[in-house]
Formats: structure tokens, sequence, C-alpha cells
């Protein structure tokens, strides 16, 4: 069912194009050897180039470059092989140079497609625009003096990628998991750590409604959101001011717009008429970007397996449901943890209980799948322990509960708690016959034609045996000593 | 024979036959430069101190036997290079307080190779002008005056401090920068030399930009062989400057002596403009038969952009400085006056710290570059520069170099063509398609007007073929046999 939302006037369909800032991990600025890492003392991490003294001049990170072809490459774009600077001009205290180093007219990466996937496993193409190499600018802080505004150029210089979305976007979900889609392909791809918390990814959102049909309408463009979630609800609080706006019988202007999360609602941050004029021009302080094919070949070939990759992969080889298979692949870490567990092993099993109780004690511990509740090892040791039927899975799940707790490997913990299971017949013949003589009245109901009772039977001899009896042979042996 | 006579292959000389020391040439260009330079304003900061150090070290390597062909000789350098620890103006208002913690490449490389750094020479307030009166430090007085008068005449510009302090002699050399014109127009109207390579042959690091695209670092000199000594130091690849083009740098004095027998020589016709001063005309021609008595063929060719130089020039230029001028906000370095809010502050600072002509570009720039303008301005000119490029690399299919006049006036009087910026701006007509094209350019000194001012002529090549815009103006050198001097001097 397609979202749409109803008015008055009956019902709108939202549509969403997305503008993703993310920034690139590299050891230095995009044109100055200055770090690019993240925190650092205010103004320790610049050179005279980023803060724009007199007769500096750019030179381009060939780092910086490449991470924006793998990038461009993990979205199955087209690689620009020529390629241009242009200033953005625009004053501001935290922009040094008075303009922004971006490129306008000829980005490194052009049309390219990602694939997203809903809740209810519909599978829908969003369309990449294009990506585009630009440098950031640095933080202006005005709360820490009484009438003064501080200045800090850490961030000032540090590359970015901008990703530009088609308006394929229909809805506050599609928003959602198109940016944790791109938040997934550049993690894979280590270009951007994707995290939001501290900026290294923000969004620009992109929105405008239109009854079912229509051409597009005006759009407005909500600025600098930093989380999944605030995007979805950028999302669907526009549209719905924009759905009263119209309703009303006025009209939606273009201008650009500040979401707040504490209130849920957007509102005008700059309108048209004083949007800034850039003044684009092609930056001669730099030559065009020209990029050879096999370079560009070489960064192809040594590109990671990507998530939609290995999702299918892991369907193929392990014979895992599709759905399971992407709740493993989600993290590139997650992935590889459950690779290590599957690998020789019983792919099913394995995604059984990383998907179940690995990620239920994950959560329950607060750790994280860097630092896992059970190591790897651990885990594939627990299935070795239960294909070669020392346990079985009942006891598999106490085996677990005390790796979690102890830290032990499971082979030791089923040894030292002797949790061994148990497939002398005789002894189960032994538990078994016990079970029924205790329970005489139940027999005689069983033989009477309750057969549901034949399950009470195996459990009280489970029950007996402390849980470690072969669930087979009990069966077996339950099944004969009834008659 | 005066020690200010010696010119920097002579100096050399005597400098590495220890018949005069670095310190005794420093000394007494210090002493000319406090006699001369209250009246000229050539310097707008004199560091006769410093130069003295740099010249005793000099000394000390003259006789250890590690010295260039540089070592020991006193130069000006032009107040556009960033000199780390020495005061770097631009010649604005808003640079009166920065000392840059950091050396140009171009300035680096003379003083690795010894040069000596007498102060920081006088220009056009961020290289714009033609006359250097836009000096937020005062105008600078050419030398030179017309016969039997008095009256103070401009130097040119935009390196006109560089080009007064040479002829005068309170420098040996001097370095200066080309956007438009602004080396070769100051060493015309002064009787220099002074070459604007090839646009890539120097790294602009550290150099105050102007117009990125167009701005050029290069020597000014008494003659060709020092502009030649001078640019083998200052040119070469610099990581620093993406622009600057990774190309081994010949040895420019080996080509001096190669002659002209056998190069074509183009003269285009759209240079014969109205208005030019008949001497100029006149000597145009005569540089002409120079080249065609020493051998070297005359054709006639055409550059029929030529006239579009001027306003193409005068878009791209400002378009591009209105936007390299933007750091200039008071918020990191320079100038800062302070206001209500950052806006305020921005205006007071940028009010204080420009001057008029400074202004006026920042104005047309940003106007070429608005939304609804850039097409039909900045866009249409990048169309034509390509189309002067492209007249360019035409006619060098069919000659080695081309010989035009370097302006179209002798040095006029301060005050003069002051009404008006245009009139102003026509100055650097015969200078600006070369820069527009990026391709070498040199004035050579070759005669002297009716009232006895120095006039040049320009010998334009081919991108990075600055040998044979040597041996060209080696060859008018010699045939001029140019020795007249200036009224003011040191003597």
């Amino acid at each position: 069912m397609a979202y749409m939302l109803e008015g008055r006037t009956g019902a709108w369909e939202v549509v969403v194009g997305l503008e993703i800032h993310a920034q690139i991990i590299s050891e230095s600025k995009l044109f100055s050897g200055a770090s690019a890492t993240y925190g650092g003392a205010p103004n320790a991490h610049v050179s005279f180039v980023d803060a724009g003294f007199p007769g500096m001049l750019p030179v381009i990170n060939k780092e910086c470059v490449a991470q924006a072809v793998r990038t461009g490459l993990g979205l199955k774009a087209e690689i620009n092989l020529f390629s241009r600077f242009d200033r953005k001009n625009y004053f501001y205290a935290d922009l040094p140079n008075g303009y922004q180093i971006s490129q306008f007219a000829h980005p490194i990466v052009g049309t390219g497609q990602v694939e997203i996937e809903l809740q209810d496993g519909t599978l829908k193409q969003i369309g990449i625009t294009r990506l585009h190499l630009e440098q950031d600018a640095g933080k202006s802080m005005h709360d820490q003096h009484a009438s003064k505004s501080v200045i800090d150029l850490n961030r000032a210089g540090v590359a970015l990628m901008e990703i530009v979305s088609e308006p394929d976007i229909r809805s506050p979900e599609e928003a959602g998991a198109y940016l944790r889609k791109i938040r997934q392909i550049v993690r894979y791809l280590a270009t951007c750590d994707g995290n939001m918390e501290e900026g290294s990814m923000r969004a620009d959102v992109n929105v405008s409604v239109r009854k079912p049909g229509e051409p597009f309408r005006t759009r407005c463009e909500i600025k600098n959101v930093n989380s999944v979630r605030f995007v979805m609800h950028a999302v669907e609080a526009e549209a719905l001011r924009q759905i009263d706006v119209w309703e009303s019988g006025g009209e939606v202007v273009q201008e650009t717009r500040l979401y707040d999360p504490s209130r849920g609602e957007t509102r005008s941050m700059r309108s048209k008429e004083d949007a800034h004029d850039y003044r684009y021009f092609p930056e001669p302080d730099l030559l065009p970007l020209i990029l050879e094919q096999d370079w560009v070949d070489q960064l192809k070939a040594s590109l990671p397996e990507l998530p939609d990759e290995k999702r299918e992969r892991f369907c193929r080889d392990y014979n895992i449901p599709f759905y399971d298979a992407g709740v493993l692949v989600a993290e590139q870490a997650t992935a590889d943890f459950y690779e290590t567990v599957a690998k020789g092993r019983d792919g099913k099993l394995a995604a059984n209980w990383i998907t179940g109780d690995f990620f239920a004690a994950m959560n329950r511990t607060g750790k994280s799948i860097d630092n896992p509740p059970a190591s790897a090892a651990a885990m594939g040791e627990l299935l070795d322990l239960i294909a070669d039927k020392t346990i079985n899975g009942r006891i598999a799940k106490d085996v677990f509960e005390a790796m979690v707790e102890t830290g032990k490997m499971p082979a030791a913990i089923v040894e030292e708690k002797g949790l061994r299971q148990v497939t002398d017949t005789g002894a189960i013949d032994e538990a078994v016959a016990k079970v029924l003589a205790a329970n005489q009245d139940k027999v005689a109901e069983y033989k009477a034609g309750k057969e549901k009772l034949f399950g009470f039977f195996v459990g009280q001899v489970m029950k007996a045996m402390a849980g470690k009896g072969n669930p087979a042979i009990v069966n077996e042996a339950v099944k004969k000593q009834l008659g | 024979m005066s020690i200010f006579d010696l010119t920097i292959a002579a100096a050399a000389k005597k400098l590495a036959a220890k018949d005069l020391s670095a310190v005794e040439l420093t000394t007494a260009y210090n002493k000319a430069v406090a006699a001369l330079n209250p009246r000229l304003n050539a310097y707008i900061t004199a560091t006769p101190d410093l130069a003295l150090e740099q010249a005793k070290a000099a000394d000390a390597r003259i006789a250890a036997g590690t010295a260039t062909a540089l070592t020991g000789i006193p130069i000006a350098m032009k107040d556009l290079f960033c000199t780390a620890g020495v005061r770097t103006t631009a010649a604005s208002r808003i640079l009166e307080p920065f000392i840059p913690p950091y050396e140009s490449t171009v300035s680096a490389k003379l003083r690795d190779a010894g040069a000596v750094v007498l102060g920081k020479a006088n220009l056009d307030e961020f290289a714009m002008g033609s006359s250097n009166i836009t000096s937020a430090y005062g105008p600078v007085e050419n030398p030179w005056k017309r016969n039997g008068s008095d009256a103070k005449l401009v130097p040119g510009g935009s390196s006109g401090g560089s080009a007064a302090a040479v002829a005068a002699r309170i420098a040996l050399a001097a370095t200066g920068t080309d956007t438009g014109g602004s080396i070769r127009q100051p060493a015309a109207f002064t009787g220099l030399a002074g070459i604007k390579p090839t646009y890539g042959r120097c790294s602009r690091y550290g150099i105050v930009a102007f117009a990125s695209s167009l701005d050029q670092a290069g020597p000014m000199a008494r003659n060709v062989e020092d502009c030649a000594i001078l640019l083998n130091a200052m040119a070469g690849f610099d990581d620093k400057d993406s622009t600057s083009a990774p190309r081994e740098v010949p040895n420019f004095t080996a080509a001096l002596s190669r002659g002209v027998k056998g190069l074509k020589i183009g003269i285009p016709a759209e240079y014969r403009l109205e208005g030019t001063n008949p001497d100029i005309l006149a000597l145009w021609d005569k540089g002409i038969a120079w080249l065609r008595e020493q051998g070297a063929e005359i054709i006639d060719i055409s550059l029929p952009h030529t006239k579009y130089g001027l306003p193409v020039y005068y878009i791209v230029a400002p378009a591009e400085a209105s936007s390299n001028l933007a750091r200039y906000d008071g918020v990191r370095f320079g100038l800062r006056v302070e206001g209500e809010d950052l806006i305020d502050m921005y205006e007071r600072t940028r009010a204080a710290g420009f001057g008029s002509e400074v202004k006026r570009r920042i104005m047309i720039g940003t106007y070429v570059l608005s939304h609804g303008y850039y097409d039909a301005y900045y866009l249409k000119a990048q169309k034509v520069r390509n189309l002067i490029l492209k007249d360019f690399t035409d006619a060098f299919t069919k000659v080695d170099a081309i010989l035009t006049p370097t302006a179209p006036s002798a040095a006029f009087g301060l005050g003069e063509k002051m009404d008006d910026p245009v009139t102003m701006y026509l100055n650097d007509v015969f200078t600006v398609p070369a820069s527009l094209a990026g391709v070498p350019a040199m004035s050579v000194p070759a005669g002297l007007s009716a009232d006895g001012l120095p006039l040049g002529l320009q010998v334009i090549g081919k991108h990075f073929d600055e040998e044979t815009v040597f041996a060209v103006s080696a060859a008018i050198e010699n045939a001029a046999g140019f020795s007249a001097l200036p009224e003011v001097r040191a003597k």
C-alpha cells in the first residue's frame, strides 16, 4: 500500500529527496595536510590553508578522491573521469576563505542506484543523482562568551561527500530506509563512519506534497537533520504542514527550514528571497580532476563485498531466509561474526542462534558486536557440541547463558557442570519406567485415547534427567514403554 | 664606475673575485634606500638590518665556495610575496598589521640562492592598478623625468615600487607579479627589462592572490641577462601550487646568445592601435628592422580577438578577485573594525580596509558572477578567453615569437588619467592578451620618447618557451643599445 496522508480534500502523496553529507574517512583534510580526525582541542587541527591565510593554496588529497570513487562504485554509479571544483561564495565567520570549494557543474560521480527494503519486505530502487566532493566549514559557537562568538576550525576543510538522491522517496519509512542504506554502504566501504551523533553524516531533506498523478509541487528544504528518526519525523511534520497550507488556500513557498525535534515541527530559516547568491565559478587554484580508468578499475577490484551481494551470498551459501540474511548483513561486523560462526557448520542453526539468543544477550548486557557477549569461536564451539550430540538444544541454551555470564568456553562449561547429553538407553529406559510408574492415572488416560499426554511423559522424563536426555532416544523409549 | 652601475652578472663576478663583499654592496644599497626612498616611496617596508645579516651570510657562503649567481645580490621584494616575520601588506590597509608566519615559494627560492632582500616594494593595492597610485601607502614616484620638466610621473603598476627601486638603483633587481601587465608595463615606464613567465612556471604559493588564473611572478632588472639569472632561481614546480607546472626549468641565460637568425617573428596587425603614441609605433618599426637585420624572418600575423582582451580581462580578473578577497573579513588576521554584529563588523572592516579601486573591482566581480549575469558576463568572457588563447596557438604554428609595443604610451603624470578608470585600464591593452593566454612575455627597454622617457617593446613566446623570448629580447637589447639613465638615482 502506498503511503498517503489524508487531508480535508483527500489523499496526498509525499515526495522526498535527500542530500546526504557524509564526512570522508581520511588521515588529512581535502585540500591541506592538517589532521581530519574528530575531536582535539579547538583549532588544533588547522593549517594556514584551512584558515584561509593570504597566498595559501589548496592541493587535492588523493585519498579523499579515492574514497569518493569507492563510494560512487558502491552506489553503482557512473564515475566521471573528468570533474572540476567550483567556488561557492558566501560570507560566514566559520568559512575562512569566504567560499567553499565544492563541485557544482561537474561532480566526480554521476547517476547511480540503491535498493531499499521496507518493513513488509518490499524492495524499491532509489535513484542517485550525483555525488560530489566538497570541504566542510568550521564550527561557530555562540554560547561560550557573553558578547562574542568563538570559532573552531578543526572541521574546516575536512572532506565531505554530498550524495544527492532523485525525488524517488514517497514516505517517512522510505526516507529512513534510504538513509540507513546509504549509511550501511559507506560503512561497508569504510569511506564514512556514518556516525550521525558526531555529525559525520547529516541530511538535507527536500519535501513536497501532491495529489496522486499531479506533477511535483513546490518543495522546501529542511537543513541538517542529524538522525534517521528525525529525518522520518521531519518528513511527516513538513508534509502535514504543507498539506495544511495548500488546503487552507495558501501556497507553499520554496524556502529553507529547520526541524525542531523538541517540538516535532519545522520552521522557516530563510526564504528564497533571502537565499544566498553563491556566485559559483570554477576554482582557479585547482586544475580539473582527471581520473585514469585503470585507477578506477583498481579501486573497483579492491572494493569489499557490499551488503546486497553479501546478503544474496548468505542466502545461497548458508541456505538461510532472505529476511535473516538481511538482519545479519545490516552491519559488516555482524556479518563477519556470523560468517565466522557459520563457516563449515549448519548455517541455518548459526543464523537462528545469532539472531535469537545471541542478539537478545547482546541487548540485555548492553554489549556490541565489537565487544560481544560471547565470542564467535565460543559460538562455533557451542554449535559443534550440538552437532556432535554432546548436548541437546535445550541444554545448549543453558550453556549459552553460562558462557555469557562467565565468559568460559562451552565445552568447559559442559564438562564442569556435567551437562553431557545422556544417550545410554538403559538409563533412559529406567527413567521412563519411573515416570510411568509414578503417573499411572495419566497412563490410563493416554491409553483411553488422550494421545496429547505423550508430550507430558517426555517432559517429565527430561525433567527427571535434568534435561540431559537425548530427545530422540527419550521419545523412542516413551513410545515403546507405553506400548 | 659606481657600485650602482653593476648588473647582477657583473656584481656576481666581483663578489666571486672578492673585489667586493656582499656586506659592502648591501651597505651601499641600504644607504641609497635611506636617502632616496623618502622621496620615491618605492618601499613600503625597508629591512636594512635583515639585509645586512643576509649579506654577512652571503659572504660566508662565497668564502665557503657554495655561492650561486644570486648570492649577495640585493633585491627588492614586491610586497605581495609573503615573507616570514616581515610585514606583508599587499599595499592595503586591511593587511597593515599582517606579519606572515610563512614564506612564499618564490621568495624562499631567492633567499635559498643567497639573494639579499632590502625591503618590501610598494605596489598598487592588491596589485590592482597600472600606476601605483592605488597603494594605501602612497604613490611611487617614477625616477624618470620628461625633458625639461620636473613633473612627477607614475612608475606604472602594479609593480611600480619594484620598477622605481631598480630604475633609481636602490635595488639591483626586484621581483614583480604580473596579472595583466603588472611587470611589463612598469618595466617599460622605467627603462627596465621584465618578464612575465608562462602561467605555471613560478609557484604562486605565498603570493597574495589577485586573480588566480592570471597571476604570475617574474623578475624586473636592468637588463635581459639579469632577468634570466633571476628567473632561473624563481621558477620551478611546487607541489604546494596545483597550477604550477611539473616541468624542468631550462637554463635561461644559455638562451641569451642564441640569436634570432632563422626565427620567424610575428607582427600582429591588431596591435597597431589608434591613439598609440607615434614614438611607440616608430620604435616598433625599428624593432622589426633590428630583428630582420639579425636574420629573423618577419611575418605579418593576425590575432583577431585582441580587441576583446581588455573587456574579458576586466571581467575575469575582478570575478576572481572578488572571491579571493573575501577572506579579508576581520575574523582571523589583518585589520578588524569592531561592529554591532558579524555583518556590521564585516562591513566596517572592509569599508575601512579596502581602497576605492579594490572596492570597485570587488563590486564588478561580484556583479559578473551574480545569478542572472553569470552567463552573459563571466561565462561569455571565458569563451572569448579561449578564443584569445586560440589566436596565440594558431599564430604560433606560423611564428616562433611575436613582437609588439609594451604599452600605448610612456609614463604619464601623477594625477593624469585619474578621471575615468577605463582610461587607466587602457594601459594594459597590449599586455593583457598574453596574460589571458598564459604565454610568456617580456618587456625590453628599446628607446626613448620625444620627451625623453623610456619605451619598451614586448616579446611574446609560446607556452614554456621563455628561452626564445629571452633570445629575441637579448637581440633587441643589443641592437637598441639602451643606455639612458633616470634623473633620480643612486650614484
